[in-house]
């Protein structure tokens, strides 16, 4: 076994049982930290296939920022409450059918089809590549992402505000 | 480790996503449901990036984060704002809506 194939069965088995975790822990803020440390997995993931960049990205905005605002979120809510916040579940075999069946869905795909490619040389600076491909072809998509964000930041204000 | 590798894992981890919004009763554990799910579609995006040695996934999966943030920062002002007015994130007693 080569250390990459190590570092990913130990990537995959993390980020699952932190992905379960997730959804099965009654108490909700545990359930943010678990999805911190699956995001985290999922940056070590992006390690794997050679998208250092990406893996900063997804500590800064996902690790760091989502998980942040997440967490402001439960505790105004819980203030105001006055409780912490247990959450039941419910239609847990109905919904765990559901999910086993996109799986098997997804999966029997991959077995009738089985993708076998062997991955080509990665380029020696992807995140120069990566740049330049902003900046390029895709320029008109990064201005419009510029707006989303800028529209989202005055919707969540307008949304939070308060009457008076 | 191949392609597939990554494609198994990043269906199992939208699997349970998808169990996560299908089950949780408050709307926060809905939205972390949902952050799982597009975790695992950036897995996709980027493993494929790899292996056909095409940037464009990679820059696909950067915008799908930037999006994300945009939904989480609108979904959770909007639970904040439903919980001022009902006093409940619970999903099942919102249905102000419902004809």
């Amino acid at each position: 076994m080569t250390l990459e194939t190590v570092a990913f069965w130990a990537l995959a088995a993390v980020l699952v049982a932190a992905s379960l975790a997730v959804v099965l822990t009654p108490n909700l803020f545990h359930a943010v930290l678990w999805l911190a440390a699956a995001l985290v997995a999922t940056g070590g993931v992006f390690l794997l296939l050679r998208a250092p960049f990406l893996f900063g990205v997804q500590l800064l905005l996902y690790a760091g920022g989502v998980v942040t605002i997440v967490v402001f979120a439960i505790m105004l809510t819980e203030r105001l409450v006055g409780e912490s916040l247990r959450q039941t579940s419910r239609h847990l075999v109905n919904g765990a059918i559901v999910a086993a069946a996109v799986f098997v869905g997804v999966v029997g795909f991959l077995v009738q089809a089985p993708p076998s490619v062997s991955p080509p040389d990665a380029p020696a600076d992807l995140t120069a590549v990566l740049g330049q491909a902003l900046v390029g072809p895709w320029a008109v998509v990064l201005e419009l992402l510029g707006v989303l964000l800028v529209t989202a930041l005055l919707g969540a204000i307008y949304f939070a505000r308060t009457e008076d | 480790m191949g392609l597939g590798a990554y494609l198994v894992l990043a269906a199992l981890v939208f699997a349970i996503g998808l169990f996560g919004v299908l089950t949780r009763r408050n709307a926060v554990g809905i939205l972390l449901g949902i952050e799982l799910m597009l975790n695992a579609v950036n897995i996709n995006l980027v493993a494929f990036a790899r292996f056909s040695g095409d940037p464009a996934g990679v820059v696909f999966a950067l915008f799908t984060i930037a999006v994300t943030v945009a939904e989480v920062a609108v979904g959770l002002a909007i639970v904040i704002v439903i919980f001022r007015v009902r006093r409940t994130v619970e999903a099942d007693h919102l249905d102000l809506l419902r004809g």
